[in-house]
């Protein structure tokens, strides 16, 4: 028989039974985050699924097609009923194909403007660069809202609202504020590198395009992967300066947005048909960004800490 | 008590020394103009008269041409008075820019004088002066820098070699040149025509080309404050709802996503990188689609309402958000789905940091005999927010000017009768419905500036204090 006190005297065993309850209790918090994880998943899933689960919904009330928000999470039927209708009966495709001309121009011109500005405030040294860059700063804090109502109210009074031309300067034009997560990449990058292609006789702009650029892939990324989702995401600016009534020229968002929403053509009986849409919206986006989201989490760590 | 009154004195020794550098860099200015007018050769004292003759008597044809060319085409705008929509650009716009327009309009046809072009096309103008002095200055310096080149018996620089100095020692001129254009056009002039409409009686009885409106100085300010009215009567709790809204969605968020990050990134979780996509799915997902989705799972006919009335909680279906019957219930709603949109993206960041949180200071804590929780109390927490403080601000702002999740959950309701902003109005889109939506484009430009100086103040505070002003240089 084992009495007690050889059983604490044992340190051997005393740290045995104290490891075992220490991994006991580990398993148990374990388990417990798991279930935790679990719970916001379901959580933050809940409302995406419903509109994967809705944009396929085909259900039928006396021969009428039911395209309103219903009470059931799980629709009764399924089929592509939703993206035959989104094709073939609304401008659909154009606003698709506004939006990519829209992104793609908007991110060549902002990926461009913000690496300048932010390689020219990081590596060159010139006269009036702290004067420089105490503008950006001030300009920058400028609520971009206040002079969108202000550009729509000039482009309005000059009758050149409501062209896709417009929205693409709007997005690019004050790009180049937004360049401190870049300066903050180019930062890092040693002077000494520089200076050596410098005296080897390189030119700066040599230095830009054949040193800086090739060896800038993650901030070329990060940067271009904003301007270019941007637009796809943009709702208000787009709303204000293309306006309602020449639905040739809306983007995929304010289209959308219509279809259901503050608009003549509003009509609830359209909502599946939105959720159709914004799943052919939302694959290619969250696709890019998933494939891209170590360049993307690397930038916004980057942003939050220097602030 | 000392350390504020510091903190005064010094931001007023920063503008004090700001205006004196100012006053010296114009003084520099002039002294520069004289001292080159004195120096220079003949061609440059007669470029301070006729653009770009001296650069002709230096043999540079083409940028002695492109800047005379410049020089005329400044003097014909500015005497000739082009005219868009009827509206002159030149001298006569700064006498519009004073009168804001004479014309009135009348019932058989005749336009009135578009006042708000005529405010427009004053600051454009006066832009084009600065633009023009600018180049004028530009020439007079060219001229005198090839003086000097001949004085050191080199040959002053051929159009070639000016081409090629842009892509070397003046490399950072071209790559700065389309933001700088871009931001005066974009920017700078909207944001400096919104100042002054703030000032105007530009409001929804205004139809520009139709009637007139005038400069009435600081009276919408006024009314803002001692007016009685609806606008004066809705500032403040529309004011305060922003700041509340802005603390609550901020902090609630860090928290959450601090939480949620120490969550995934405990040692023993599995599938971590599975955890996170599923986050950052909901960052990709654009927040029209996913903030109109939220809005009608919880409407009257929608999935949550019927599920809670299901299982027993609810025998009517409940309006969470613009339907709500309290203001509180539709706030709490939006500061809740917040968290939906805002947690992902403070956990995203966090966990980076987390990962970096110095090891050594941990593990020396442990042998000095810390629990876990004294460490993680101790040590990771004071790091986390030492390290994030300049995100908390920058965020804060964002959630101030934070526009699409109001406009598109709630739409600014629930209504407050006989008001445009409803009780979940913030500044921004109370500003949105004032302008876009009522034409009230005056009252909308001084809550602008309002929203300005809130956010500016609050950049300012923490742009001081962040490491990468501190530190600007210190990684070079």
């Amino acid at each position: 028989m084992i009495k007690t006190e050889d059983y604490i005297k044992n340190p051997l065993k005393e740290k045995e039974v104290e490891r075992k309850k220490a991994e006991r209790s580990e398993r148990f918090s374990t388990l417990l985050a798991h279930l935790g994880l679990v719970l916001l998943t379901l959580v933050w899933l809940y409302p995406i699924v419903w509109i994967i689960l809705h944009s396929f919904r085909e259900e039928y009330r006396d021969g009428i097609f039911v395209g309103i928000v219903v009470s059931h999470y799980i629709p009764k039927g399924f089929g592509f009923e939703n993206f035959i209708r989104l094709f073939t009966t609304t401008l659909f495709p154009r606003w698709f194909l506004n939006t990519l001309f829209v992104a793609t121009a908007s991110f060549i011109l902002s990926t461009m403007m913000t690496l300048s500005v932010a390689y020219v405030m990081s590596k060159i040294k010139f006269k009036q660069r702290k004067l420089f860059l105490n503008l950006a700063i001030i300009l920058g804090l400028f609520p971009g809202f206040m002079s969108m109502i202000a550009i729509y109210y000039i482009l309005k009074s000059l009758g050149l609202t409501e062209t896709l031309f417009a929205l693409i300067l709007v997005y690019s034009a004050g790009s180049g504020l937004g360049f401190y997560v870049a300066k903050g990449f180019f930062d890092i990058i040693p002077n000494s590198l520089i200076e050596s292609a410098r005296l080897d006789g390189a030119t700066n702009a040599t230095i830009f395009t054949k040193i800086v650029l090739p060896i800038s892939k993650p901030i070329i990324i990060y940067t271009a992967l904003l301007a270019f989702t941007g637009p796809w995401m943009d709702f208000i600016f787009a709303r204000v300066i293309l306006g309602e009534t020449n639905r040739q020229i809306h983007t995929v968002a304010v289209g959308l947005y219509y279809m259901v929403h503050g608009s003549q053509y509003a009509d609830g009986n359209q909502f599946t048909m939105f959720a159709a849409g914004s799943l052919v919206v939302a694959i290619p986006i969250v696709t890019l960004f998933l494939a891209m989201q170590r360049y993307y989490i690397e930038g916004v760590t980057a942003g939050a800490v220097k602030g | 008590m000392d350390k504020k009154n510091n903190f005064i004195v010094e931001t007023l020794q920063r503008f004090g020394n700001a205006f004196v550098r100012f006053a010296q860099a114009i003084g520099r200015l002039f002294k520069g103009f004289i001292a080159r007018f004195k120096d220079g050769s003949t061609g440059t004292k007669v470029a301070h008269l006729i653009m770009g003759f001296g650069n002709l008597t230096h043999k540079q044809y083409i940028k002695g041409a492109l800047f005379f060319v410049l020089q005329i085409g400044f003097l014909l705008i500015f005497m000739l008075n082009p005219e868009v929509n009827d509206t002159p650009i030149g001298f006569k716009a700064l006498q519009n820019f004073i009168t804001l327009g004479t014309e009135e309009g009348d019932l058989f046809g005749r336009l009135a004088d578009n006042s708000m072009l005529m405010l427009l096309f004053g600051v454009v103008t006066f832009g084009l002066i600065v633009v023009f002095l600018a180049a004028y200055t530009a020439n007079i310096k060219s001229s005198y820098a090839s003086d000097l080149m001949v004085r050191e018996g080199k040959k002053p620089l051929t159009f070639k070699e000016d081409l090629a100095e842009l892509l070397d020692s003046r490399f950072h001129v071209l790559l700065i040149t389309p933001t700088i254009i871009g931001v005066l056009t974009f920017t700078l002039l909207p944001t400096i025509f919104m100042i002054f409409i703030a000032f105007t009686d530009f409001d929804r009885e205004v139809v520009p080309g139709l009637n007139l409106f005038n400069w009435v100085g600081f009276e919408n300010f006024a009314q803002i404050f001692t007016g009685s009215g609806e606008i004066a009567n809705r500032f403040l709790p529309v004011l305060s709802w922003t700041i509340t809204w802005a603390f609550f969605a901020t902090f609630s968020c860090y928290i959450g996503g601090i939480l949620l990050a120490l969550l995934i990134n405990k040692r023993t979780v599995r599938f971590k990188k599975l955890w996170r996509t599923v986050f950052i799915l909901t960052i990709a997902l654009p927040q029209f689609i996913s903030l109109l989705a939220m809005q009608q799972i919880l409407s009257e006919h929608g999935p949550v309402n019927a599920m809670l009335m299901n299982i027993g909680i609810l025998d009517e279906p409940f309006a969470f958000l613009g339907q709500a019957r309290t203001a509180t219930t539709a706030r709490i709603s939006v500061l809740t789905i917040n968290l939906w949109i805002g947690v992902p993206y403070t956990m995203l960041m966090t966990s980076g940091i987390l990962m970096n949180v110095p090891k050594d200071t941990y593990e020396a804590a442990q042998i000095d005999g810390a629990t876990k929780f004294q460490a993680f109390r101790n040590i990771t927490v004071p790091y986390i927010i030492f390290i994030t403080t300049p995100y908390l601000i920058t965020s804060f702002i964002g959630n101030i000017t934070s526009f699409n999740i109001i406009f598109l959950l709630t739409g600014g309701d629930p209504n407050v009768p006989g008001s445009v902003a409803g009780q979940t109005d913030l500044l921004v889109t109370w500003l949105y419905s004032l302008t876009i939506e009522e034409g009230d484009v005056n009252i909308g430009s001084v809550i602008a500036i309002f929203t300005f100086i809130i956010t500016a103040s609050a950049t300012l505070l923490s742009y001081r204090r962040s490491k990468a002003y501190k530190e600007e240089d210190t990684f070079q």
